[in-house]
């Protein structure tokens, strides 16, 4: 089958969704790939970069159309895009089904399957294809940079000789893949990094990049990510109010502000009221990454920098993942060749749509002139659900239970004592008195044995054995004194255990020997 | 020599004998350790060949002697030489064969050839100390040959299971007690003959119904026997060195096998007794998928690591892997990582096995760590390699109470950011459970033989 790459229509979107390097890995599962001429130029790959990688580059859109029985795309296609499809072909690309349900019908009608990238369902196997994440993460650190580029002054803190600098202070609001990359990319750049999330299980990773969870006094229901597919939710009017209490309180003090909060399928939430506008410092700069669903503050414009009366510059950007269009290409396309991967598991150039699998079927949104979507529920859970904690014992629990263990101990080791000690009276009772003589020596001899072979390193075991198999050759002793008897089976015998007791005590020690010798320190 | 200098020579090779086990405490003392032991060695011999029991005026004696210590010394030299460290296991349950064959030769001369003047309960202690001197050691014989096969690949590791073995070896050891009792009411070294018989089958019969990675624990086992056997001989010979250092022995093995069962949580009797895989429940389900990744992108991910930890297993002595490890080991430690051993108590096939595969290899012990100093630092490694090694890196030992290895004590490396497993292939380990390690988000499958594994990255590691 043939994939071919269709240039993007939309006016300024850059991202391709075919690089020389996907198209390599494409080839090795038996495609044919074509890309539409100049598709990748903005992303920086040249039409001989594909040629190199044995892409056929096609002049023009109406032509890869044509011949392609895939076509991949990064935006959701266009009414003119859907004039050139053909019966039996798939597409695939960003699709929102949920918001284009015409489109889709249209797609259905005239029987081209729609695979959309954005209902990849978020499971651990599908990672690798999801391509919302790997946008996500690009906007994020993206966002960052946007704001560092609008705001006046240096995001680390710096005592120079001209004078004392502070760090930037950067509130991120909304920990999913956005908001994290923006803490990276924020913690890094060496500013203060403060951020939010209703969700509080992901304070945990929020900190381990390097930024300080803001808590809020709020006891009430805590939002279980799990439940939503590790998505947040619409949250209680209560548990609003607290948040933006705390916004407020921080608003004055925070130099840049990042909001990334979306919840599918609505409208973004506003957290970051226009009176918090008002109170932040002039120079201070919000990007609104959530500016295509509205924005999570009034004041932001789609696609526009609006700088407010006091001074605060208002990013609305919603194609930062088009501003680093090779970055975001790569990583997008190799979404895709994963995608292609899944459906080609006999890697012989057939794509496979497979209904049974949970990732192909939520990812289909029209199959065979039907409209697929919406997929019902995935089998396996996103993430896991978080566990109810044990109860954590108080330290008069603890120590009872240590005072308990002890005596149990204590009560077992004296239980010990007395049975051995009645056993030795009763061999004592009966045993003459030469073989009691011997019997202090052995059980003396256990004693030290234990006491010193506890002391001995784990990581001497096998010397340990080898050397014991050694010194265990000394019942060479007892052979040596029946060499001298008269029987001549009793001197052939001794005989055979000197030998084999002699090859114990030789070998023993020099393996042990060898051995030893090779343990060396750094 | 008169017997009051042997007896002191006796003395100070038992004090030289403590010592030496005694300084195995730490890798720089045992060097010198090992010297106590040969030194002890040679003065209870000597004291012994020119002590009053030895009657070296006869010809047969000397040359018997002669030849045979010389044959003797001169087989283990070679044998000690040759020795590969992977081959380390069988050896070391070779030569408890040897010791209880020594012993059991040892007991019937006594048979045949009594001391004299011992009546009433001296006399019947001894027959007591023959008897059961004789069935140590004819335990440890066939039991070793039997470790000794199957540590070799001579005989299929796989568990021997008779039907109703636990009633026939309990048949078994009740008619040695009878036969024990009549052999010390005189009725005929036939009795010793026959129980000589019945426990080289109950050695051979016990070891042969355990299999796999329970041999580190049977051959501490052994190893404790061999050390019973001596006392027992020292017993009927009423030679105090031997008692000492067979007790010593004795006890050296007996904590090693208790180590080696704690470590797999289990209890001893059921080592022993064989056999594996009760479950009390079913396994919980494992989510997730295995995911295949290939030498560049391990290759990648150790370069950009900082801490590395590598976990070996007995697969890593099977690929005789670890000459491409230490050299891996080496390359990133050039580049400034922190790359560190876990070694788990029983990984390998003999107590402290991966230890001495990684010196031979030259891998410095100081980075070489037991599971508890190593446990807590997993959440901060970068990579974790695992190369050979199975179910002690089983996270179903702390998750899932109904797992077979529940409890069990595990190396905690899926907290690690990546975990690398170098396996030939999808199979279970040796107890034959699933491992929900390697379906973990973080965990990546390097299959293939992990010599030809650790070679590929070696080349991609400058």
């Amino acid at each position: 089958m043939i994939i071919g790459a269709a240039k993007e229509v939309l006016d300024g979107e850059r991202r391709v969704a075919l690089t020389p390097d996907s198209a390599r890995q494409l080839q090795k599962l038996g495609y044919e790939c074509a890309i539409e001429t100049g598709a990748g130029a903005a992303a920086n790959f040249s039409d001989s970069d594909y040629t190199e990688a044995g892409v056929k580059v096609i002049a023009d859109a109406k032509t890869l159309w044509e011949t392609s029985d895939i076509v991949i795309k990064v935006r959701p296609p266009e009414e003119t895009e859907l004039e050139l499809t053909h019966e039996g072909q798939t597409v695939i690309s960003f699709f929102w089904p949920a918001q284009n349900g015409e489109l889709l019908q249209k797609f259905a009608d005239k029987k081209v399957n729609v695979l959309a990238m954005d209902m990849v369902p978020r499971i651990s196997r599908a990672q690798k294809m999801d391509a919302l994440s790997s946008m996500a993460n690009i906007a994020g650190y993206r966002a960052v940079i946007e704001a560092g580029n609008n705001f006046g002054r240096f995001f680390t803190g710096q005592i120079t000789a001209a004078g004392k600098v502070p760090p930037a202070k950067v509130l991120v609001i909304g920990a999913g893949v956005a908001g994290l990359a923006a803490i990276g990319a924020s913690t890094s750049l060496g500013a203060i990094t403060l951020a939010f999330d209703v969700r509080p299980e992901v304070a945990e990773q929020v900190e381990s990049m390097g930024a300080e969870f803001v808590y809020l006094d709020f006891e009430e229901e805590q939002q279980d990510g799990a439940a939503t597919g590790g998505y947040a939710s619409v949250s209680s009017p209560e548990f609003r109010e607290a948040q933006l209490t705390k916004f407020r309180e921080l608003a004055p003090d925070v130099d840049i502000v990042i909001t990334t909060a979306l919840i599918p399928g609505r409208d973004a939430p506003e957290l970051w009221t226009e009176d918090m506008v008002n109170s932040m410092k002039p120079g201070s700069v919000i990007v609104d990454l959530a500016a295509e669903k509205g924005g999570n503050c009034k004041l932001t414009r789609m696609d526009e920098k609006v700088v407010t009366e006091n001074g605060v510059t208002v990013i609305g950007y919603t194609d930062f993942p088009s501003r680093m269009a090779t970055q975001s290409s790569t990583l997008y396309a190799t979404n895709i060749r994963h995608m292609m991967a899944d459906l080609t598991p006999e890697k012989d150039g057939q794509a496979n749509i497979n209904m049974e699998d949970d990732v192909i079927r939520g990812a289909t949104a029209t199959k065979d002139g039907e409209i697929t979507f919406p997929p019902p529920k995935p089998k396996i859970a996103a993430i896991a659900a978080q566990k109810p904690k044990a109860p954590e014992k108080t330290p008069e629990e603890i120590a009872a239970e240590e005072e308990a263990a002890a005596k149990a101990a204590g009560r077992k080791q004296i239980g010990m004592l007395v049975a051995g000690g009645l056993i030795m009276a009763l061999i004592g009772a009966y045993a003459p008195a030469s073989f009691m003589q011997h019997f202090i020596v052995f059980v003396l001899a256990v004693f030290v044995g234990f006491q010193v072979i506890w002391g001995v390193a784990h990581s001497l075991h096998t010397p340990l054995m080898a050397v014991t198999n050694a010194i265990s050759g000394i019942i060479i002793l007892g052979a040596l004194l029946q060499l001298g008897s008269g029987s001549w089976i009793v001197w052939f015998l001794a005989g055979i255990s000197v030998l084999i007791a002699s090859i114990n005590i030789v070998g023993g020690f020099m393996v042990t020997r060898r051995m030893l010798q090779m343990f060396n320190k750094s | 020599m008169p017997i009051g200098l042997q007896t002191a020579a006796y003395i100070a090779a038992t004090v030289l004998f403590i010592l030496s086990l005694g300084g195995l405490s730490n890798q720089e003392s045992a060097k010198r350790a090992v010297w106590f032991g040969i030194v002890g060695m040679a003065l209870a011999v000597l004291a012994t060949v020119f002590g009053p029991g030895v009657d070296l005026t006869s010809p047969a004696v000397v040359i018997m002697l002669i030849i045979t210590v010389s044959a003797g010394a001169a087989a283990g030299a070679i044998v000690a030489q040759r020795v590969e460290m992977t081959g380390m296991p069988q050896l070391v349950a070779a030569l408890h064969s040897f010791v209880g064959l020594a012993a059991v030769f040892i007991g019937i001369n006594s048979d045949i050839a009594p001391p004299e003047g011992l009546a009433g309960a001296e006399l019947v202690i001894h027959e007591a100390e023959i008897f059961i001197g004789v069935f140590i050691g004819a335990i440890t014989f066939t039991g070793s040959i039997v470790a000794y096969g199957k540590l070799a690949g001579k005989i299929g590791g796989k568990a021997l299971l008779l039907p109703g073995r636990h009633a026939l070896n309990a048949g078994l050891l009740i008619l040695s007690v009878i036969l024990m009792i009549m052999y010390m009411n005189h009725a005929g070294s036939w009795t010793l003959y026959l129980m000589t018989l019945i426990a080289f089958f109950i050695g051979w019969h016990m070891v042969m119904a355990i299999g796999g990675a329970d041999m580190p624990v049977v051959v501490s086992m052994l190893n404790s026997y061999s050390g019973w056997a001596a006392a027992a001989t020292g017993f009927l010979l009423g030679n105090d060195l031997l008692i000492v250092t067979g007790a010593l022995v004795g006890s050296s093995g007996a904590i090693l096998s208790y180590i080696m069962c704690k470590a797999m949580n289990r209890h001893f009797v059921s080592v022993i007794l064989g056999g594996f895989g009760n479950t009390t429940g079913p396994a919980q389900e494992i989510e997730g998928e295995m995911v295949p990744t290939d030498g560049d992108f391990v290759a990648e991910t150790l370069n950009d690591a900082d801490s590395v930890v590598i976990v070996p297993g007995y697969g890593m002595a099977v690929a005789q892997a670890q000459q491409s490890v230490s050299e891996l080991t080496k390359r990133l430690r050039a580049k400034g990582k922190n790359v560190r051993f876990a070694i788990h108590p029983v990984a390998g096939r003999l107590p402290g096995h991966m230890n001495v595969l990684l010196a031979e290899a030259k891998v410095p012990y100081d980075i070489v760590l037991e599971m508890d100093e190593i446990n807590d630092d997993f959440p901060d490694t970068d990579v974790v390699i695992i190369i050979g090694a199975n179910d002690i890196v089983n996270p179903a030992a702390q998750e899932d109470p109904n797992s077979p290895i529940a409890g069990m004590p595990v190396l905690e490396v899926w907290k690690a950011k990546h975990v690398f497993i170098s396996k030939r292939g999808q199979g279970t380990g040796y107890s034959g459970i699933e491992n929900p390690l390697f379906y973990k988000e973080n965990s990546r499958m390097y299959y293939g033989d992990a010599k030809s594994s650790m070679d590929a990255l070696l080349g991609k590691i400058s």
